[in-house]
């Protein structure tokens, strides 16, 4: 029998430079009349070739920028490929995001209706279906209310529940899991379970590498756009951290930003449960600025942020014209338990402005558990700290019994 | 306001469908290449039926949440213009209306001209309105600026309700003798403006996707349009310059106003400016459809 999708030799590439994105009429007419072209290409997805029999739940794993997402649209017709082929056997749903096409106007009932609609269910589909969506969404008094005054939360809830009720032989899942509260996650990936279970094919997008484990047995790795492995999902998991493997990171987008992280170092120091991380890293800024500040987010391996460690309350950097600053920062950890995390840096002048972030550019393990002597495992669902704790009293007494008599 | 008419029309569409899925359906089969002209697959479009139905009944909807007057808005704002029209230019500048009262003549070409005018607005911003849909799912691009003409036809019923009551007044007086001609007409006239705001609905939408200059054009040129297109005057004003009126039939809502007015006055249509302004609007038409399947493909990257 045929794969239920072939990928056969798939390239994206994008434009960049001046003429990305939408041009203004001046523009594309200056640009007739110049000679010289600075176009400039760049691969976000470079011959990519795989296949998914059916019934099978596949997972895409790679770093922001891989060619994931770029991959998924492409599979979903969204966009198409620069060259290569893809062949698809079946009825294609694609949740790229939650609730596509809401309008806050609309109340939650006609919503259901629209989405749904959108996502490609047939009217008579959807009102079949309309008492299982409503009941699932768990927010029945409020359908009558436009959804301009529901809570995120409650627009969550709606959008899943009309999701979770399509039936497409291939479904295509981009990251939508990340958001919303872990319970209702849990019954979206339930849902999502038993979608696959009676024989529809699932491909899943997500950084959360927990979420994709548990859904999909078999995964594909994806780097700068190529595909570098492909097997098992614990196997793959286990390349792709291996690529974080770094104590020193250098930009090599080569992208000219006003103010840009340049290079960074990291250093783990000392011994559970009171280790300490020394950052150092290179800023380079182009203008004079207002000072900004430098900040670090330390993720777990299943994309959790952990903590957040900003050395200076007030922003400190200075940016100058044509200035090169280093900077070199200790952090203390206590108590994380045996995983790999992943250090983002962040600079900005103010908490919502941002000069230049850089995801997830350095790793560290954990080795040991904080606790020592501790014999069972740690587990990510108890936390990822462990606080310390000591016994303050405990007595003995033997218990009495009540048919003493 | 009860849009629920509009869901109860899409009933009518309804297949007992109860998905049952074939594996391996050829129908469903489908081959993703690299972005050249993608033919019009009519199948697709009519597997989508539904969402037509479902993105007009969304605008409407939309358009008239949180107003206190609701629908009667698309009644009242051309019934205040062929007030204001039929004072100045009829009353007091003496232009000519045909030697039809002038409240009809304003109300007609008004109701075609609001068509036009809502109808190509709504269209040529629809694309970039619907950027974050287009980004994130597939259907058929043509959906959208066509429900957005689609949409605009919900005010044109509304008013045409209150133009037949008009028409019964002015008959009943015997201002006008109302002739049966007046349904296919009328009916020719409503199909050549909707096929001249979809060309143009096609063609700015997708040149709005591209270049943003459109959002300035567009008011603009509407508003050139809406003095070349006879809604104030009759285009028998022209007639001592024979050839001028064929130029402006070009202008296909030209051949729309002159033939949905035709019925009441007792000057015969020229039908040879009718088979101009016809011949233009499926010009434009066939114009703006190729030109928005040609860039169809690029929508999601630049939108």
């Amino acid at each position: 029998m045929k794969s239920i999708i072939e990928v056969k030799h798939i390239s994206k590439a994008f434009k960049i430079g001046g003429n990305a994105g939408y041009l203004s009429f001046r523009e594309s007419i200056s640009q007739a009349l110049s000679f010289r072209s600075k176009k400039q290409t760049f691969l976000a997805l470079d011959d990519v070739s795989f296949q998914v029999e059916k019934g099978e739940r596949l997972g895409i794993i790679g770093k922001n920028g891989a060619g994931k997402s770029t991959l998924l649209k492409i599979l979903s017709k969204i966009t198409y490929p620069t060259s290569g082929e893809v062949v698809m056997r079946g009825r294609v749903a694609s949740l790229l995001e939650v609730g596509t096409g809401f309008h806050p106007e609309l109340t939650g009932m006609e919503n259901i209706f629209l989405n749904g609609s959108i996502l490609g269910m047939k009217r008579a589909e959807i009102l079949s279906k309309r008492d299982e969506i409503i009941s699932f969404s768990g927010i029945e008094p409020f359908l009558g209310t436009p959804l301009k005054h529901y809570s995120s939360g409650m627009r969550l809830r709606l959008a899943f529940a009309v999701a979770a009720h399509l039936e497409p032989e291939i479904l295509l899942i981009d990251e939508v899991l990340a958001v919303g509260d872990a319970e209702f996650q849990k019954k979206c990936l339930g849902k999502m379970k038993d979608i696959s279970q009676s024989g529809r094919t699932i491909i899943f997008v997500s950084h959360d590498l927990g979420a994709v484990e548990r859904l999909c047995p078999n995964s594909i790795l994806l780097e700068k756009g190529k595909l570098v492995y492909e097997g098992k999902t614990a196997d793959v998991k286990e390349k792709y951290l291996a690529g974080f493997n770094s104590t020193a990171w250098s930009n090599q987008q080569g992208i000219d930003k006003i103010v840009s992280i340049e290079g960074a170092t990291i250093r783990l120091e000392g011994k559970q449960p009171n280790h300490e991380l020394v950052i150092s890293c290179e800023i380079v800024s182009q203008q004079d600025l207002p000072d900004g500040f430098l900040a670090f987010d330390i993720k777990s391996e299943n994309q959790v942020c952990i903590l957040q460690a900003a050395p200076k309350e007030t922003p400190y950097i200075p940016i100058k014209q044509n200035q090169s600053t280093q900077i070199s920062c200790r952090i203390r950890l206590d108590g994380l338990i045996p995983m790999r995390y992943f250090v983002t840096a962040w600079i900005g002048p103010s908490y919502n402005e941002t000069y230049d972030l850089a995801e997830d550019i350095l790793s560290f393990e954990i080795l040991d558990s904080p606790v020592i002597g501790r014999t069972m495992p740690h587990f990510i669902e108890h936390g990822h700290l462990v606080a310390p704790s000591q016994l303050e009293e405990m007595t003995h007494s033997p218990k009495k019994k009540n048919n003493d008599g | 306001m009860q849009i629920h008419v509009t869901l109860t029309l899409v009933k009518i569409y309804n297949e007992g469908s109860n998905p049952k899925f074939n594996f391996m359906d050829h129908h469903h089969t489908h081959i993703i290449k690299p972005a050249k002209f993608h033919h019009l697959e009519f199948k697709e479009l009519w597997r989508f039926r539904e969402l037509f139905l479902f993105f007009t009944w969304r605008d409407i909807k939309v358009k008239y949440k949180q107003t206190l007057l609701g629908f009667v808005w698309a009644i009242l704002q051309p019934l205040v213009l062929m007030g204001i029209f039929s004072l100045f230019f009829s009353n007091i500048l003496r232009i000519s209306t045909d030697n039809i009262p002038a409240p009809i003549f304003y109300f007609s070409g008004l109701l075609l001209w609001n068509l036009f005018n809502g109808g190509l607005s709504g269209s040529a911003a629809s694309m970039v309105d619907n950027a974050n849909i287009i980004k994130k799912i597939y259907f058929p691009r043509l959906i959208i600026p066509t429900s957005a003409v689609l949409s605009s036809l919900f005010d044109f019923f509304m008013g045409i309700v209150v133009f037949v009551g008009l028409m019964t007044y002015y008959s009943y007086i015997g201002a006008i003798n109302f002739s049966w001609k007046f349904i296919p007409f009328y009916g020719i006239a409503i199909l050549l403006t909707l096929l001249t705001t979809l060309g143009w609905g096609f063609l700015l939408s997708a040149l709005n996707v591209k270049y943003r200059d459109f959002r300035y054009i567009i008011p603009f040129f509407t508003q050139f349009l809406f003095f070349v297109s006879p809604v104030i005057y009759p285009v028998s004003i022209l007639s001592e310059n024979g050839w001028m009126k064929y130029i402006l039939a070009i202008n296909p809502l030209t051949g729309a106003l002159t033939l949905a007015r035709s019925t009441f006055s007792n000057i015969p249509p020229d039908y040879s400016l009718i088979g101009i302004s016809a011949g233009a609007a499926f010009i434009l038409f066939i114009i703006g459809l190729i030109y928005f399947k040609k860039t169809e493909a690029h929508f999601a990257d630049l939108a």
